[in-house]
C-alpha cells in the first residue's frame, strides 16, 4: 500500500511539472527587430568570410615559406 | 563621450558601418605609398608575402581609424563633416568600435610579425598607438601642432612597406616619409580654413582657431617651400629617373603657385579649396611616378640585349 501511495505521488508531481512546462511563459530574453536581425546576419557572415580568409592566407603562406613549392622566379 | 545606444540595446551596426568606421579613403592613401614602399625595395619580394604585408597595413590602417573613431565620436557629433559617421549618428554603439579596433590592431601586428617580418609588424604597432594615443588622444585637443606632429603616423607606410620587402629601414623610404610629413600640414591646414567653425565649435585647436587665417596661410606656404624640392629628392638621390624628376619638379613648382595664392588671399577660400585638392594630386603624383620609374625599369631589365 505504501508503495502503491508513493507511485500516486509521484505521478501527480510529474503531471504538475508538466502542466507548469506547457504554461505560458512571459517573454524574458531581447527580441531582436528584423532590422537587428539582418545585421546581425550579415555581421556574421562577414565574421566567417574573415575567418576563412586568415585560414587561406596562411595555408598558402606557409606553403611560400616553409615547403616553398610557390616559390619560383617571375 | 557621448553614447547614442544604450548599453543592453542589440546592434543594428552593418557591415558598411564597420567598413565606414576604418577610414576606407585615408586607408586607400595608406595602402598606396606603403605599396611604393615596398616596390622600391631591393631584392624580389614574392607576391603572396607581398600582398600579405599589404593586407596587414591596410587593417592595421583601418584599426587605427576605428580607435580614433571611437575616442572622437563626441567631437564627430559636433562637426558637419563628420557627424554622420556611425558613432555619432547612431549605428554603431562606442564599445564596438572599440573592440572592433582593438581586434583589428592586435590582429594585423600579429599576422605581419608571423607571416612577413617582425620589423615591419613593430613599425605597424607603433604606427597604430602613435596615431591612436599621441595623436588622438593627446595632441588634436591641445596644440596647434596636433597634425604636424601626428602626421609622423601616416607618413610611416612606406617605410612599413620596405621594411616588409628588406627587414630593415634606408634612407630611401625615410625620403618618401619626410614627403609625406611636409605635405600633412600644407594639405590639413588648407582643408582647415575653410572648416574653422566646424572645429572651433569642436573646441579642437587647429591653427587658423588658434593663430588665425593669415598665419595658417603663411605656414602653409613655408611648408610647401619645403615640400617642394623634398618631392625631387628621390630623382636627386638617384633611385628615381628623369620622368620622375620633370613630373615633382613641375607638379612642386605648381602647388608652390598655390600656395602663394592662398598666401595672397584676401577674401574666400577659393585658393584654400583648389590647395587642399591639388595637395591629393600633388602626392598621388609623385608616388604614381615612382611606381611607373620602378615598374620601367624592371621592364627594361626584362627585355632581351
Amino acid at each position: 500500500m505504501s508503495f502503491g501511495g508513493v507511485t500516486m505521488m509521484s505521478e501527480a508531481m510529474t503531471e504538475a511539472k508538466n502542466k507548469a512546462e506547457h504554461e505560458w511563459k512571459p517573454e524574458t530574453g531581447i527580441k531582436l527587430t528584423e532590422r537587428q536581425q539582418r545585421a546581425r546576419r550579415a555581421r556574421s557572415i562577414a565574421i566567417a568570410v574573415s575567418l576563412g580568409v586568415l585560414v587561406v592566407l596562411f595555408y598558402i603562406v606557409t606553403l611560400v615559406k616553409g615547403p616553398a613549392v610557390l616559390v619560383r622566379p617571375l | 563621450m557621448s553614447v547614442t545606444l544604450a548599453p543592453a540595446e542589440p546592434s543594428i551596426a552593418g557591415v558598411g558601418d564597420y567598413v565606414a568606421l576604418m577610414k576606407p579613403r585615408v586607408m586607400s592613401l595608406v595602402v598606396f605609398t606603403a605599396f611604393v614602399g615596398l616596390l622600391i625595395a631591393p631584392g624580389r619580394l614574392h607576391p603572396v608575402i607581398g600582398l600579405t604585408a599589404l593586407l596587414c597595413i591596410a587593417v592595421g590602417a583601418g584599426a587605427a581609424g576605428a580607435l580614433n573613431m571611437w575616442y572622437d565620436a563626441d567631437i564627430d557629433a559636433l562637426m558637419a563633416r563628420t557627424a554622420a559617421r556611425p558613432i555619432p549618428a547612431g549605428r554603431l554603439a562606442p564599445g564596438e568600435a572599440l573592440a572592433f579596433g582593438l581586434t583589428l590592431a592586435v590582429g594585423s601586428v600579429v599576422v605581419l610579425g608571423l607571416l612577413v617580418n617582425p620589423i615591419a609588424a613593430l613599425l605597424l604597432a607603433f604606427t597604430i598607438a602613435f596615431y591612436v594615443i599621441v595623436y588622438t588622444m593627446w595632441l588634436k585637443r591641445t596644440t596647434p601642432q596636433n597634425i604636424v606632429i601626428g602626421g609622423v603616423a601616416g607618413a610611416l607606410p612606406p617605410i612599413i612597406g620596405w621594411a616588409a620587402a628588406t627587414g630593415s629601414v634606408a634612407i630611401e623610404p625615410i625620403v618618401l616619409f619626410l614627403i609625406i610629413f611636409f605635405w600633412t600640414p600644407p594639405h590639413f591646414w588648407a582643408l582647415s580654413l575653410y572648416r574653422t567653425e566646424d572645429y572651433a565649435r569642436a573646441g579642437v585647436p587647429m591653427l587658423p582657431v588658434v593663430a588665425g587665417e593669415t598665419e595658417t596661410r603663411r605656414q602653409i606656404l613655408r611648408y610647401t617651400l619645403i615640400l617642394a624640392p623634398l618631392g625631387a629628392a628621390p630623382w636627386l638621390l638617384g633611385y628615381a629617373g628623369a620622368l620622375y624628376g620633370v613630373v615633382a619638379l613641375a607638379s612642386g613648382a605648381a602647388i608652390i603657385a598655390l600656395a602663394l595664392r592662398v598666401r595672397a588671399e584676401q577674401r574666400g577660400y577659393a585658393a584654400s579649396k583648389q590647395m587642399f585638392a591639388f595637395s591629393i594630386l600633388h602626392l598621388f603624383l609623385l608616388f604614381a611616378m615612382l611606381l611607373v620609374d620602378r615598374l620601367s625599369v624592371g621592364l627594361v631589365g626584362h627585355l632581351p640585349a
